[in-house]
């Protein structure tokens, strides 16, 4: 499997990868996307990645991955640029169109309201710690996507991990806590697809 | 950005996950110092991971002189405002007055900096007390633990900032990567000698033996002026570089910033170096370290 190793917190997906049993490439250039059986969009700064992904010439290769529903997972800033509709972006920021789903960047403020709490991800059993940085809201979700994970908040409950085919976002960050069911998942999904 | 932030039911901010979390986010990236909204405009275009807003860029205090303070809040509002990507500002080492400043601003990092002029000459501000989180400078490894044992979840090796001359940055980040590699190897009982020897805790010094890495995200600041001086750092064990005045003092600001982002990302491969180096025009014209007055890398302790 692959995990987009352009910026950002390639290594501890890397690691939660390995824990699963899984061999991993870090993806830097287009060619090495080829031979893999998933992807993972990690986090970091989704602007950066944007522009580092066309530098790269990887965007039309990963667009054709999303676009034909290979398994995919993003988190923070890998689910931004996996949604159809991105809010407080910069209009020329990529946007893969993998999941249904209008984002919000940056929707729980500012690094200091960033936190730690448990999710409700009922198909994967009991809850799940789950850390959020600076980290988007998924503010609408289409028929077609299907919502995972809630998180309890003051205004009802809220997604904030999806699912659409064989793609997968979060709007936390499973890879930096040592629960991997959410690397197990792709790991599944990938074995099936 | 939307205001309406949505309060989540149960939830625990400022806790170390997700201070050093943030800094694992702009691992690969580059942070900029910018001094206005329309640098950071243009920090954010090249693809910055983070802007840093400070009043003067370090060759402009080493050339001004007097007094460096905590920047304007005025101004550090202003470029939250123009861009998306976290926003960083500098507190003086010692000053707790002006980091809870900078943490009332809603600031994404504090960096404690030995660039502006020291505010007390015995402690550090106690990093621990705040949500927002800190990044401090280190010319060695156990400066790097002590910063660390006071709450810092970031490091970067201080370099000389304001010079251009990449020299310095290097040799503390040789300094730091080559006692991380010495610890990596030592048995337990030299663990107590090292621990004495850097002045700091042994608990540190027990975690870097047994992980063989610092407990927080190493990135490098401090002289970085090129593509090349970027791609150097990184293979030397940085995870992401600080660019203070090198983009803005260099003869094509958007061009440099933006060669700079893509030499980190590609710091192994030279031929993608070699290409965003071409045609930057003028780099910033640096200074030789023998004709400084003032050594900014000797602030702290």
């Amino acid at each position: 499997m692959g995990v987009l190793a352009l910026q950002g917190d390639v290594r501890e997906h890397a690691a939660a990868l390995r824990r699963v049993g899984v061999t991993v490439v870090l993806v830097k250039r287009p060619e090495q996307l080829e031979g893999l059986s998933a992807i993972v969009l990690p986090g970091g700064e989704s602007t950066t990645l944007s522009m580092l992904l066309e530098s790269s010439r990887i965007l039309e290769p990963l667009s054709a991955w999303v676009n034909a529903g290979r398994p995919t997972l993003g988190t923070c800033a890998g689910l931004v640029m996996l949604a159809s509709n991105i809010e407080d972006g910069r209009a020329d920021q990529a946007k893969l169109s993998g999941l249904g789903i209008t984002v919000r960047r940056n929707g729980f403020g500012r690094q200091r309201f960033s936190f730690e709490t448990s999710v409700e991800i009922p198909s994967l059993g009991s809850p799940m710690e789950a850390v959020f940085i600076r980290a988007p809201r998924i503010v609408d979700v289409e028929q077609g996507t299907e919502i995972l994970g809630v998180l309890e908040t003051e205004a009802g409950a809220e997604a904030v991990c999806v699912q659409k085919g064989n793609i997968v976002g979060c709007s936390f960050h499973p890879e930096l806590t040592d629960d991997v069911r959410i690397h197990q998942l792709l790991v599944d999904i990938a074995r099936c697809a | 950005m939307s205001t309406d932030a949505i309060i989540p039911s149960s939830r625990t901010t400022g806790t170390v996950r997700v201070k050093r979390g943030l800094a694992d986010m702009l691992r690969g990236g580059v942070i900029m110092d910018v001094v206005n909204p329309m640098q950071a405009k243009i920090a954010e275009d090249a693809g910055a991971v983070a802007v840093m807003a400070l009043e003067r860029v370090p060759s402009d205090i080493r050339r001004d002189g007097g007094v460096a303070r905590m920047s304007d809040p005025e101004m550090i509002v202003e470029i939250q405002a123009a861009v998306s990507i976290p926003v960083m500002a500098k507190a003086r080492i010692g000053h707790f007055a002006e980091a809870q400043i900078l943490a009332s601003l809603d600031v994404d990092y504090i960096d404690e900096s030995e660039v502006l002029t020291p505010a007390d000459e015995a402690n550090h501000i106690d990093k621990w007390n705040f949500d927002v989180p800190f990044v401090c400078g280190a010319t060695n490894l156990g400066e790097a633990l002590r910063r660390i044992s006071e709450g810092a979840c970031m490091i970067r090796s201080k370099g000389e900032a304001g010079t251009g001359n990449v020299v310095e940055a290097v040799r503390h980040l040789r300094s730091i990567m080559g006692d991380i590699k010495k610890i990596g190897v030592a048995d337990e009982v030299e663990l107590y000698q090292w621990a004495k020897e850097l002045r700091a805790p042994l608990e540190l010094i027990q975690e870097i033996a047994e992980t063989g890495s610092l407990p927080v995200p190493m990135f490098c600041a401090g002289g970085i002026a090129t593509p090349a001086d970027a791609s150097l750092v990184m293979q030397l064990g940085a995870e992401a570089c600080f660019v203070g005045s090198g983009i803005f003092k260099s003869s094509q600001p958007e061009i440099m910033a933006r060669a700079i982002v893509e030499a980190t990302t590609h710091y192994e491969d030279a031929s993608v170096v070699a290409k965003v180096s071409t045609g930057l025009g003028e780099a910033m014209k640096g200074l030789e370290l023998a004709t400084l007055e003032t050594r900014l890398a000797e602030r702290g302790w």
